[in-house]
């Protein structure tokens, strides 16, 4: 191809894009270098220091890692310390992590994770535990976000790409959460599942005959995630069965019919003709969804607050919190480095995986 | 028409304009968009204070407390500050620090008698004047207590830790309510330091260090604070207080649907409890853990951006504002303490023998500013996530550590504070 029409006498095409590019490029690729910049100063949101080139510590104090084993404490004599239950007793970690000169590398870090090794626990130290915790929650949200909420999609697409008397009204109730704003739906949520008297709660023990138990199920570090995965894969359901709807459409009927009069199964037409027809349409959905997830955000600012005990934690809600509540844009600029950085690896990945395979 | 003609022609036009005003406009931003009673009454004050003199026009913008800070911030970052602002009194020194507020230029005689919270200091010098404070109590019903063989405490005999532990057991073993004892949980944010850290004050803690104000070691995690964080978590781990998770509409009901025996609430909501029990309500002081009892102090106060060009017209607006029958005012309208005894004097609620006067004498007796500190708005953040974690069943002493050491980056990052 010779050179593209793209830089040929276009003036009037580059002139209509360029509000669309120029305000792109102020407010989303600008603001993106400034990040870039800020994430290696000591940029405060207000402050009248002067801000000072600090090079690589912002990304320092959110990643730094340290493993530390610890060996059972033992009495004067050498044999173990047990407690009542028959447990070793290990020193604290703050002996170590609060100004040992010993151990200067950990100074300052706290428990992630720990598990036992023989005798001794090994400990793994992380400088930032509540950065650590949102990444593995974000993750977490994606991974099981991403295929649920695709798959529920196309199932409410494939039930509403019927001809049935009505089927308006079907396609409009399952859209309605989308158009509602995240916010209020937040809002609503968190009454449904309020641990006294919430609508879930009222609604299992009603089902049960009283024989369950209420859930607090904001309140409970175990139920916290997966409540706010429920309530935004059924929120954003809609949008995605109509991107996936739109693709069922643009499915030639000709080749259903070929199909019937070649007498396949409903699971066959499905498999040999509506998936391969989707391909295209699943590569844009699953990357929709694991960028929209990767920008958890709203929900867990209206329902939780990265709480209790930071089960819900994320990326983008810790971002904020630091450069806006904490008024440190540097660290807030710093995670938003790495979180681009991880969807574009995650994006690449998604695409080499899917790529045509001729 | 030229470009040129048109700039002229623009800049007649607004001379002619001011001329014809004859008052020279000073901008003025406050908080408390979105309540009524609250709107009326400062609109009040502005055209009183515009028709009482010719030199100055003050023209009002109200924002929505919850986007206020954020508003200032994001104005003050693009050099658009008005001349006029409210200012949370604990997040003061900040602004004050970064450079957004000047120093107050009004006579100090004025404010001599007013209740040490409404007076803004930063670095020896008042940047910020209330006209009102707030106060909070342990709000319950004599029936309640006199029923269940509860002493009934006084600001000079307030209840001690173990009589009031006591108390909230006798309460919950009773099981008239659901929880003894309302917290108030369900109120994120600024509530948890302005509630709870006078606590922590009781037992002998701090958010940070006073003596210095460059760390939070040995204040936040010493052992005084280490007892109160388990007694804190004690009162979740036995079921006395409704936790993180509580409804925001228990918060504001509960007490008064019987739910909740004891309620730890501001004056601003005292109106509602007492149309609703009357001569029954108490309003009782804050129990005493060991180093005296203790509540916040400070409220919403004014100030003089530091980019005001009319600093002697906004201090001249701000003294006006100062009268006792505004005080008074905002007092009748929404609950608040009238920060002088005679405006108190003017009032239904504060007079003496006034139903809600006990919160004067609160303020008075028991009321301590939260750390006067540039680094207080992120101290209060992470101490409200120590607080909400430790509620949650989070180590104590490592909880505390681990805020103890975020306050120290951040103190250690901003080049402790100015302090």
């Amino acid at each position: 191809m010779s050179r593209s029409r793209l830089t040929q006498s276009n003036r009037a095409g580059w002139a209509m894009a360029l509000p669309g590019f120029g305000l792109i490029a102020v407010f989303i690729i600008l603001p993106f270098f400034f990040a870039f910049g800020l994430s290696f100063t000591n940029q405060r949101l207000i402050s009248p220091n002067p801000t000072e080139w600090v090079g690589l510590d912002n990304y320092r104090q959110l990643m730094g890692m340290g493993v530390l084993t610890l060996e059972p404490e033992r009495d004067d004599e050498g044999t173990l310390i047990r407690d009542e239950d028959g447990a070793l007793a290990y020193p604290r970690l703050r002996n170590f992590t609060r100004g040992n000169p010993d151990y200067a590398h950990l100074d300052g870090m706290r428990e992630w994770l720990s598990w036992s090794w023989g005798e001794n626990q090994v400990v793994v130290l992380a400088r930032d535990v509540v950065f650590m915790t949102a990444i593995v929650n974000t993750l977490t949200f994606v991974l099981i976000v991403a295929p649920v909420q695709a798959a529920l999609a196309l199932g409410l697409a494939l039930l509403i790409n019927q001809r049935l008397r009505g089927i308006n009204i079907f396609r409009t109730i399952y859209f309605m959460p989308v158009v509602v704003s995240i916010v209020v739906v937040s809002l609503l949520w968190r009454f449904i599942y309020d641990g006294n008297d919430g609508l879930l709660n009222n609604i299992l023990s009603a089902v049960t005959f009283g024989a369950f138990e209420p859930v607090d199920w904001l309140g409970n570090p175990d139920t916290a995630l997966p409540a706010i995965m429920a309530m935004s894969i059924w929120q954003a359901v809609g949008f995605h069965m109509v991107i996936w709807l739109a693709g069922l459409q643009t499915i030639s009927p000709t080749l259903y019919e070929a199909a019937e009069i070649e007498g396949t199964s409903r699971w066959q037409t499905f498999r040999y003709v509506t998936w391969p027809g989707l391909r295209n349409t699943a590569v844009l959905i699953l990357i929709v969804i694991t960028m929209q997830a990767f920008a958890l955000f709203a929900q867990i600012d209206v329902m939780t607050g990265g709480g209790p005990l930071d089960s819900t934690q994320t990326i983008v809600f810790q971002a904020v919190e630091r450069g806006y509540g904490k008024q440190d844009i540097s660290g807030g600029s710093t995670i938003s480095v790495l979180l681009f950085l991880l969807v574009l690896t995650i994006s690449l990945i998604q695409r080499y995986l899917t790529r045509e395979r001729n | 028409m030229t470009r040129t003609n048109l700039m002229a022609g623009t800049i007649l036009a607004s001379a002619l304009a001011t001329g014809a005003a004859a008052q020279t406009e000073l901008s003025m931003w406050y908080h408390g968009a979105g309540n009524e009673v609250e709107s009326d009454i400062i609109n009040g004050i502005v055209n009183d204070f515009n028709e009482s003199q010719e030199e100055w026009r003050v023209s009002l913008q109200s924002f929505p407390q919850g986007s206020y800070n954020d508003s200032v911030i994001a104005a003050a970052l693009a050099g658009n500050l008005p001349d006029i602002l409210d200012v949370d009194g604990p997040v003061m020194p900040n602004w004050a620090w970064s450079g957004y507020l000047q120093p107050l230029p009004i006579d100090e005689a004025i404010i001599e008698n007013f209740l040490p919270g409404t007076k803004g200091e930063w670095d020896g010098k008042l940047y910020s004047i209330g006209l009102w404070d707030a106060a909070v109590a342990m709000v319950t019903r004599q029936s309640y207590l006199e029923e269940h063989g509860i002493r009934i405490p006084t600001l000079e005999e307030p209840w001690t830790l173990e009589e009031f532990d006591a108390a909230l057991v006798t309460l919950k073993d009773s099981g008239d309510f659901q929880y003894p004892l309302d917290l108030g949980m369900a109120w994120t944010g600024e509530w948890y330091p302005y509630a709870f850290s006078p606590f922590l004050q009781s037992f002998g803690g701090d958010i940070v260090d006073r003596e210095t104000y460059t760390t939070a070691e040995g204040a936040l995690n010493g052992d005084a604070a280490v007892e109160f964080g388990e007694w804190w978590q004690s009162l979740f781990e036995r079921d006395l207080v409704p936790g993180t998770s509580q409804d925001p509409a228990d918060r504001e009901n509960g007490f008064v649907e019987g739910k909740y025996a004891i309620s730890w609430n501001g004056n601003w909501a005292a109106m509602n409890i007492l149309n609703e029990f009357g001569e029954d309500t108490l309003f009782l002081p804050a129990p005493d853990f060991g180093n005296g009892p203790v509540i916040g102090a400070a409220s919403w106060q004014f100030g003089v951006s530091a980019s005001s060009e009319h600093p002697e017209g906004a201090a001249a607006f701000i003294e006006f504002a100062l009268q006792d029958e505004y005080l008074a005012a905002f007092s009748n309208g929404i609950g608040l303490i009238p920060p002088t005894e005679s405006a108190a004097a003017m009032t239904e609620n504060y007079k003496d023998g006034g139903p809600m006067a006990v919160f004067y004498d609160l303020s008075e007796s028991q009321a301590k500013l939260r750390p006067v500190t540039p680094g207080y708005v992120v101290a209060a953040k992470v101490f409200e996530k120590a607080l909400a974690d430790i509620a949650n069943g989070a180590d104590v002493v490592d909880t505390l550590d681990a805020a103890v050491d975020e306050i120290d980056a951040d103190i250690e990052r901003n080049q402790g504070y100015g302090h």
